[in-house]
């Protein structure tokens, strides 16, 4: 299969249909729609089953229940469906199901608008649901890239027993780039014995259930939950750095976002500015590797966000005080150019308005 | 090499088609494309615009604020386009629904009674390829061949009948260009 052009959209739903994912259950919204349609044209034509619950409630308990079993299944929404989901996260977690949730985030707060952002950040990386929980979030860039992650979300689900997030925004959603869809030369094999699928007079129940009364059984259960997090800190997370070998200003972006501060980083070099990029791919775990590495040597980091500033958090805590951190966003729908990040960094390093 | 383009008109009128083939064709012949639609609400009632970029490279930001080449289907579309054509670059305008007239000296402006001349041609819907033609003629991005090639990929193979209009009407543009029409 040669490239082709598709839309963000249907290149994460055919990137799961290549991960194995025969199950979808969602509900429609901008701008993420193209996705589910996509899912029900495309399901049953691999075996699969597609259905458009009543509720994003609805969806994601579904998505509880189709896990259950050990089965690939993924639901997909934009922040206000989104946020309707977040009980149901919680209750994965806390299960120990893995699911793939796709979230294309839009302008909020409220019903907001449908316009691109990624304001959705607090509510991914800290635990969007009740409980002491955090899950992998992936956030591509591309959609070349998307085709890459979305199978690394089912394998990091499957190896750890865990919901992955994949977030984009409505503007990675929307937009056509040429992609390709290899086949994986070797894939992972994950043996799901805790699966309800039935004993076969073969062993004794099985139970799948977040439910747990007896308070020291449950702390029990946070230690090893815990546990795993540590384990997936320690082993998933992903990042990539442009041009920060002599940089003395590093730009945080992840998304769409990054690829903008890219065009601007690339005018500021022109200019003789030493600037360069970390982006988080995994935005949690966050990737501090990158900042203990350079926080002595850089004059400041600039975090570029389609929000108020939310990722800035965990850079400050990565940079830990050993260097300044600086801001840029535009909130609520609104995209930053690169022209604004490209005065941003002028200001910074040159310390006057360009 | 690195086109930014932006296409606005009114919804119907092939804008969102016409930088899909752009960027259908680019990808043919191996270049690194993006295509972004306006998805706002913008759309009814007012402009409807994609963003393409074309480059030598892998695509940085698909966002496009300051065009290399804006092409424009109405008047809405002028008034919100024409100040943001970057310095030196390309203003390609369908004259027939456009009223205005550029006055900026920095960079280069294309009338086209786009939509006359495709009415002329018989299909009014064709007044797109008639300003891609010229566009193609001009900055020579993309070749004739790729969009022809593209246009049967795109076009599901009940509509393949209508390729030939859509081809009359790029010679058409490409033509325009070539007596120097201004």
């Amino acid at each position: 299969m040669g490239k082709v052009l598709m839309k963000g959209n249907e290149v994460i739903a055919e990137a799961a249909v290549h991960a194995g994912c025969k199950y979808f259950f969602g509900y429609p919204i901008t701008p993420q729609s193209e996705l589910v349609a996509y899912m029900a044209r495309r399901l049953p034509e691999v075996g699969g089953l597609f259905l458009q619950a009543e509720s994003e409630i609805a969806a994601i308990n579904m998505v509880y229940g189709a896990a259950s079993t050990g089965v690939r299944v993924m639901t997909s929404s934009s922040s206000p469906g989104f946020s309707l989901k977040q009980e149901g996260i919680s209750y994965l977690v806390g299960s120990e199901l893995p699911a793939v949730i796709c979230n294309i985030v839009r302008g909020g707060p409220g019903l907001g608008n449908i316009q691109p952002a990624q304001s959705d950040y607090f509510q991914v990386t800290k635990g969007g649901g009740h409980g002491d929980y955090n899950l992998p979030v992936l956030a591509p860039a591309s959609l070349q890239e998307i085709v890459e992650l979305t199978q690394e979300a089912f394998d990091i689900a499957d190896r750890y027993r865990t919901p992955v997030i994949l977030m984009g925004d409505g503007m990675l959603g929307q937009m056509m780039e040429p992609v390709e869809f290899g086949e994986r030369s070797e894939t992972e094999q994950f043996k799901k014995d805790w699966a309800t699928t039935g004993t076969r007079g073969d062993g004794g129940p099985k139970i799948i259930t977040s439910l747990e009364l007896d308070a020291e059984s449950l702390e029990r259960r946070n230690c090893n939950l815990q546990q795993k997090f540590a384990l997936i800190k320690e082993n998933e997370v992903r990042y990539e750095t442009y041009s920060i070998d002599d940089a003395e200003y590093i730009m945080v972006a992840f998304g769409t976002t990054a690829r903008i501060t890219m065009n601007a980083i690339n005018k500021a070099r022109q200019e003789g500015v030493k600037v360069g990029l970390i982006r988080p791919i995994s935005l949690w775990p966050f990737p501090e590797e990158p900042f203990i590495e350079t926080r002595d040597q850089v004059k400041a980091y600039i975090s570029v966000e389609m929000s108020a500033g939310q990722m800035i958090e965990d850079v400050r805590l990565a940079v830990n005080g050993h260097a300044p951190v600086d801001f840029y966003g535009r909130t609520g729908g609104v995209v930053p150019t690169q022209e604004e990040i490209y005065d941003k960094i002028m200001m910074v390093a040159r310390g006057v308005q360009v | 090499m690195l086109e930014e383009i932006i296409i606005a008109g009114f919804g119907g009128q092939g804008v969102m088609s016409m930088g899909q083939l752009i960027a259908y064709a680019g990808m043919l012949e191996g270049k690194g494309v993006s295509w972004l639609p306006s998805y706002g609400p913008e759309q009814r009632g007012g402009t409807a615009n994609c963003a393409v970029v074309v480059s030598d490279e892998p695509v940085g930001s698909p966002l496009v604020t300051r065009p290399s080449t804006a092409i424009v289907l109405n008047n809405p579309s002028f008034d919100k386009f024409e100040p943001r054509v970057r310095h030196e670059g390309l203003l390609i305008i369908n004259s027939s629904l456009v009223v205005g007239t550029s006055e900026r000296k920095d960079i280069k402006v294309l009338e086209i009674p786009a939509t006359d001349i495709a009415n002329d041609l018989g299909n009014s819907r064709v007044a797109n390829m008639i300003l891609l033609g010229a566009f193609l003629e001009l900055t020579k991005l993309v070749s004739t061949d790729s969009i022809i090639e593209s246009l049967k990929k795109v076009l599901s193979s009940e509509k393949h009948h209508l390729i030939e209009v859509n081809k009359q009407a790029l010679i058409k543009g490409a033509a325009l260009v070539a007596v120097g029409i201004s």
